[in-house]
């Protein structure tokens, strides 16, 4: 059922620039047999069935599915939002089912990014502070420490201009890219994205794609969660679910460039 | 999480909606601000009803005939006579607590002056009513001696009432002779106005004669000249007044050789008395006031609440936001908590400010006596405190359950 994951070129390469990683694949996530039941009224329903996967630092992995394929409930375990009913589940070596309910909110403080569907930014909150929330959860930065970093991230996403402004005064592009800011600036070990360019059009999708890749490709570890093909032919690896069980894991061999399908849409679009 | 970190989030929250937080904050505004005000308006009239009893003379003690059984009949005060000068005299030798007696004959009548009269009391008393006994300073002119007493004089001082209706045109009384009854009186001084005493009843309406002028000369009949309508005492001071009401009362007792099962036939009263009851009186007003006050307050609290869980629910994706990026439930519920509490804080804060100004502008408008006190400002200070922690306790826990994992996908 697992497929041992060959080293492929594009990993090496990606690993190889992130400075933190010691070994070129350095397990970020080990997932072995992990199976997550739900009771709903007299009904057992079980939306794992044993998955088991590992992802080493540097590589861009895609989930996919159908809905009810179990998607959501191994973005909620990966996440660290909910624990498997079975199974083992290491993020960067820490075994998650020892954990308590305040170890785990630390865990995902220090180690996951969080990009979500509907961005989830503060409403009425600067760009700078809806990024600099993830800090405030962490105790030991100062707010001049806290400021520098956010505003280091917002530059990686090309928002340098739009400290100030709030949600609402931003396009649906630019909210994601403020959420992906909020989801580096604590350095997590991983970007774990739940359709994130579900609510944003083509264009949008693949400009935040292309910042994906661009991430990738200076090391960051990303989990992708999505149902659309397209997106996901720009990770290096895609692992298909269907009915709570891993039917496919396979490298992506002709990867393609966000940037050059940005390119090449036409110029007309950009009102 | 530090508390810097997590007021500022508190803060950052709280002003993303401004004014539901200033209406939330209204309810104990009003609260905190009633409190203060009604406290206030209780403790002026209790002050000014204490200031004003004590200006009648806080060492003052009365001693007024009882009602006693003749017969086999009771009879009420004002028929009988049991106080004597003996007394007065036994009280002046004996009574080691006691700086002044004075005995008092006092009659209604007319007082009357050229064409101009006036119904009034006249009270006969010895000099030291005036100046020991009552404070009462003589405003013109000169006031009576031990003298004037023995030799039952024809003179009299006016209260300042009495002066505005005999002497309508103005100019001064000294001097004149007035008439009181058939019996002609010299104005050697004037008394000084006192205004109304507590009871309400105007002080300056009297006129002060030696006791025997008024004994002999106006009441005149076989039993005034033994007996005396009361005696008026002054104590040393207002420590002492209960050891010298103790001291009469044995004294009294004695002369009038009672036995130990035989009622007193005399009442001590003293001031202090009176202010007691008058101070628990308003001290009951003051009870009344704060507790309405107080549950206004509740209410407030109540908005709290209720807004709070409104925020809850309303927020529950960034609760659920802020849970995935690594907030633990205690950070959730001290962030809630922290907002219930700075509503309330901010709003005691500005319910003092507004209270204080309010028991003000009771005195500036109406001349209501307000008095703020301390004790009322810390006190509503700390239960308002105590509701944010309390009423935002409850919504603040119901954020801190949430599970992440429903509260993100929360519509």
């Amino acid at each position: 059922m697992v497929e041992p994951v060959a080293a492929e070129p594009a990993v090496v390469a990606a690993a190889a620039v992130d400075k933190n990683s010691i070994m070129s694949n350095q397990k970020i996530l080990e997932l072995r047999d992990i199976k997550r039941e739900f009771r709903m009224g007299s009904e057992i329903v079980r939306a794992l069935k044993g998955v088991s996967f590992d992802v080493v630092a540097g590589e861009f992995l895609t989930i996919m599915g159908s809905s009810g394929s179990g998607k959501t409930t191994l973005l909620n375990t990966l996440g660290c939002l909910d624990k498997p009913s079975d199974g083992t589940y290491l993020l960067d070596g820490v075994d998650i089912k020892k954990l308590g309910r305040n170890e785990l909110a630390k865990l995902r403080n220090a180690k996951i990014g969080f990009v979500f569907q509907a961005y989830n930014l503060l409403p009425r909150t600067s760009a700078l502070e809806n990024v600099e929330l993830p800090l405030l959860y962490n105790p030991t930065l100062s707010a001049k420490e806290r400021k520098e970093r956010a505003v280091k991230c917002l530059e990686a996403v090309n928002l340098a201009d739009r400290l100030d402004h709030t949600p609402n005064q931003l396009s649906g592009g630019q909210q994601q890219r403020v959420a992906i800011a909020r989801a580096l600036v604590n350095e997590p070990v991983m970007i774990l994205a739940d359709e994130a360019t579900g609510n944003l059009d083509s264009r949008s999708s693949y400009s935040i794609m292309a910042l994906m890749q661009d991430l990738n490709a200076q090391g960051k570890t990303i989990v992708f969660v999505t149902h659309e093909p397209d997106i996901a032919s720009f990770s290096s690896r895609t692992i298909m679910l269907r009915d709570g069980k891993v039917i496919k894991d396979s490298p992506n061999e002709n990867r393609k460039s966000a940037r050059e399908m940005l390119d090449s849409l036409p110029k007309t679009e950009d009102y | 999480m530090s508390f810097l970190n997590l007021l500022r989030i508190a803060l950052r929250a709280l002003q993303r909606n401004k004014l539901r937080a200033f209406l939330t904050m209204l309810g104990i505004i009003i609260g905190v601000a009633s409190v203060i005000a009604m406290v206030a308006i209780g403790q002026g009239s209790k002050q000014s009803i204490q200031q004003q009893l004590s200006g009648m003379g806080s060492n003052m003690i009365i001693i007024r005939p009882n009602s006693n059984i003749s017969a086999g009949a009771r009879l009420d005060a004002t028929s009988v006579q049991t106080l004597s000068l003996d007394d007065v005299k036994a009280l002046q030798k004996q009574a080691p607590d006691l700086t002044a007696v004075s005995p008092m004959a006092n009659s209604r009548g007319q007082a009357i002056y050229g064409s101009n009269n006036w119904p009034t009391t006249i009270q006969g008393v010895q000099p030291n009513y005036l100046s020991d006994i009552r404070q009462w300073p003589v405003a013109d002119g000169v006031t009576f001696t031990d003298r004037d007493v023995q030799t039952q004089s024809k003179v009299c001082l006016l209260g300042q009432t009495v002066i505005t209706n005999l002497f309508p045109n103005g100019g001064s009384p000294i001097g004149k002779y007035i008439r009181f009854g058939n019996v002609p009186l010299l104005v050697i001084g004037t008394l000084a106005p006192k205004g109304e005493s507590a009871f309400g009843q105007d002080q300056d309406d009297v006129i002060i004669a030696p006791f025997t002028t008024v004994q002999r000369r106006i009441l005149s009949s076989a039993n005034s000249t033994i007996y005396v309508q009361n005696i008026y005492a002054s104590a040393k001071d207002e420590k002492s007044t209960t050891a010298a009401s103790d001291e009469i009362s044995n004294i009294l007792r004695s002369n009038h050789k009672l036995k130990p099962t035989d009622e007193d036939d005399f009442a001590v009263r003293t001031m202090q008395e009176l202010i007691n009851t008058f101070s628990s009186t308003s001290q009951l007003l003051t009870v009344l006031l704060a507790v309405i006050a107080g549950i206004s307050l509740l209410v407030g609290g109540i908005g709290i609440m209720n807004i709070m869980y409104v925020s809850v629910t309303e927020r529950t994706r960034e609760i659920g936001l802020r849970m995935s990026i690594g907030a633990r439930g205690v950070d959730i519920l001290l962030q809630f908590l922290t907002e219930a509490i700075l509503i309330s804080i901010t709003g005691g804060i500005l319910g003092v400010f507004l209270g204080i100004s309010s028991a003000w502008l009771v005195t500036f408008f109406l001349k209501w006596p307000t008095l703020v006190t301390e004790s009322s400002i810390v006190l509503s200070f700390l239960v308002c405190a105590v509701t944010g922690v309390f009423f935002g306790y409850y919504p603040a826990q119901k954020a801190s359950r949430l599970d992440p994992i429903e509260a993100l996908r929360y519509e």
